[in-house]
């Protein structure tokens, strides 16, 4: 593998044009869709904002919590994502790659069906319920045996425990039509049609989740020099694991509860993210914050104008981008 | 080590007990649901041809159990013969993304196409899109040859993108279809025709028939290509030839029950440990596992939960995914 960078500054400057590209990426999903609006009256939207002009409301109103939104999920699921990889050591692993997503779906679908909840922050712990569930299982399942976390067999049981997942969600929605057709887009993966209301009070819950991702990175370095290694650096490998997985679990379980079922960006992203940071957790961590919002934005965009004026679901448009990148990876060989 | 001469003993008794169960589990099928009907009344319907119970046994229960019985045949034959292909345990038809193929093709066929061809040609279309994906994979997964476990990895990538792409036509559909669509992919038997019956009987026999009289190469493919092709086995072809016959299969149960998940990986196992490894005998009794799995999940899930009814799908998944982690686990040192 190729390292483009081996110092600070250079990292700092791929950090400062990956910002950059993050908010080009913003203004643009303001600005396209059914009606579109130019740069400079989005600018204005957002900076002298007047209630009376339609495109404004239109920007302050349903893009720009869309916008949040898909940056909020890229985000975290690419943060998951790459603390994922480093935990089971295993390029192929992912949020929707490992189960953990269908966990959480699973679990949303069931309460849903169960009890009358509609606050956004019970789906989120209900979410990260389901998502530890899948998460221990498939992390025992992958541990067990000789080759421990070979790569395969953690995929494999990823495979296993999603279909498991899947097919229930199924079973509890083939019972109740009426559900169906109001969670179907939710679950093909969705950022539209959520209000700010109902984000705000979960967001400070995901950045404290993205505060200590950041500051796991240098135990993250530490612990990829091999177990024996950390313990002799004087790190408790355990405590750290622990922590790692819940950031993991806890990411991902609210990126589905707030937008259903994205995968490939948990995947895609850390890649990108690691070859332009040279593995270094410290760094990686938050350029894969940054390029996965700014990717799950343009993805947004895409989605929105491909088929107009319907639009695709946002899941399965990071599913066409995501696909030939596994099958890369998967080519590319495992040990 | 058995001998074999004790082995072919128990080859008989796993054809008889097997057939026994089909048989007592196809009575229980006509027996149970909604309305209970007595032994005695089956047996005025069926031996003294009373029609006391025409509509309920005939166009509801009988169709029914047989298609379930030849659906879980089809999909349990082809696991058996990709697992040997493939040469991994662990490879079936749902896993690795041929049975999201063909529903992607069914479903572009009912959006699509609909109004111009007939509905018969529906397992057409889902062997065809069964078919792309499994050319996919397998191209995909080349590199100086294929190996099983690249085979594995990128299938289950394939499978997630294809779900996705499934998922995106239901969303698609006219609200009308969407819930049917979402149910046949669950996998269902729901609303079985004694017509669907015939016509997956016909797709059933010929690839089954086709697959028992490659029987004997496919055990000398299974010994390596090398030794296989220096016993004059044509190996590329033959490989072909069978992977044709898995999605064919695999094709056309998905075309007549949508997407039923891990039959195609269990019953391969279950028939091995009843039968001495000989795959002209496993075959058959991979198929009638395969038939016996299906009627019984589809028999839980239109019974237990009355007047819910359940699709097979969601029970074949609950007993198939806690079975393929056990696999998992056996194989955990390799």
């Amino acid at each position: 593998m190729m390292y483009i960078s081996n110092n600070t500054k250079t990292k700092c400057i791929f950090v400062i044009v990956s910002s950059f590209l993050l908010v080009v990426s913003f203004i643009l999903s303001l600005s396209t869709g059914q009606t579109a609006i130019s740069f400079s009256d989005t600018l204005k939207a957002l900076f002298q904002y007047n209630p009376a002009d339609t495109e404004h409301v239109i920007v302050r109103t349903s893009r720009l919590t869309r916008a949040v939104i898909a940056m909020v999920i890229g985000a975290s699921l690419a943060v998951s994502g790459a603390l994922m990889q480093a935990l089971t050591k295993n390029p192929l692993a992912a949020p929707d790659i490992l189960g953990i997503n269908a966990g959480a779906i699973f679990f949303i679908v069931f309460s849903i069906t169960f009890f009358p909840l509609h606050s956004l922050v019970h789906f989120m712990w209900i979410a990260f319920l389901g998502a530890s569930i899948a998460a221990i299982s498939v992390y025992s399942l992958g541990a067990v045996g000789n080759n421990s976390l070979s790569s395969i067999k953690i995929v494999l049981a990823g495979a296993a425990i999603s279909a498991l997942f899947t097919s229930f969600t199924q079973g509890l929605l083939v019972i109740d039509e009426q559900r169906l057709q109001s969670v179907l887009f939710w679950l093909a993966g969705s950022v539209a049609g959520r209000e700010m209301d109902m984000l705000l009070p979960v967001l400070p819950f995901l950045a404290v989740g993205w505060i200590i991702a950041v500051f796991l990175g240098g135990s993250v370095n530490i612990l990829l020099l091999g177990e024996e290694m950390a313990k002799g650096l004087g790190q408790r490998v355990f405590m750290v694991k622990i922590l790692i997985g819940l950031v993991v679990v806890f990411l991902a379980g609210s990126s589905v509860a707030i937008g259903g079922a994205i995968g490939f960006i948990g995947l895609i992203v850390p890649h990108i993210a690691r070859g332009l940071t040279n593995s270094d957790y410290r760094w990686l961590i938050p350029l894969s914050a940054i390029l996965g919002a700014s990717l799950l934005l343009l993805s947004d965009v895409v989605a929105r104008i491909v088929i107009m004026p319907q639009e695709v679901p946002i899941g399965v448009m990071t599913a066409i981008i995501g696909t030939p990148f596994f099958i890369y990876i998967a080519r590319k060989g495992l040990k | 080590m058995q001998t074999p001469q004790v082995k072919c003993k128990t080859n008989w008794k796993a054809y008889i007990i097997i057939s026994i169960l089909v048989i007592l589990l196809f009575i229980v099928s006509l027996a149970f649901g909604s309305t209970t009907i007595s032994i005695q009344e089956l047996w005025n319907h069926l031996i003294l041809q009373s029609n006391q119970h025409d509509f309920t046994i005939n166009v509801l229960r009988l169709p029914r159990a047989l298609l379930a019985l030849l659906v879980g045949a089809a999909l349990g034959a082809a696991g058996l013969i990709l697992q040997s292909v493939i040469k991994n345990p662990l490879a079936s038809p749902d896993i690795i993304g041929i049975t999201a193929g063909g529903s992607f093709g069914a479903l572009c066929f009912i959006v699509f196409l609909l109004g111009v061809f007939s509905i018969k040609l529906l397992p057409i279309a889902a062997i065809l899109g069964a078919a792309v994906v499994a050319a996919l994979v397998y191209l995909l997964s080349w590199k100086n040859g294929v190996t099983p476990v690249r085979l594995v990895l990128i299938g289950i990538g394939i499978a997630a993108g294809m779900n996705a792409m499934v998922t995106f036509m239901v969303v698609f559909s006219e609200t009308a279809v969407t819930t049917k669509a979402y149910l046949w992919l669950t996998g269902s038997l729901y609303g079985a025709t004694i017509n669907d019956v015939l016509q997956m009987s016909l797709w059933f026999s010929s690839f089954f028939l086709m697959a028992l009289l490659l029987a004997k190469v496919m055990e000398v493919l299974e010994l390596g290509d090398e030794l296989a092709i220096s016993l004059g086995v044509r190996v590329q072809l033959l490989r072909f030839a069978l992977l044709f016959i898995s999605v064919g299969l695999a094709g056309a149960a998905v075309a007549f029950a949508g997407g039923i998940g891990f039959i195609g990986l269990i019953a391969p196992h279950i028939a091995k440990k009843l039968v001495r490894y000989s795959l002209l005998h496993l075959l058959p009794i991979t198929a009638m596992v395969g038939g016996l799995m299906l009627m019984s999940a589809d028999l839980i899930g239109r019974t237990v939960f009355i007047p819910l009814d359940i699709p097979a799908g969601v029970f074949t998944a609950s007993i198939g995914a806690p079975f393929f982690i056990y696999l998992l686990y056996k194989n955990r040192h390799t």
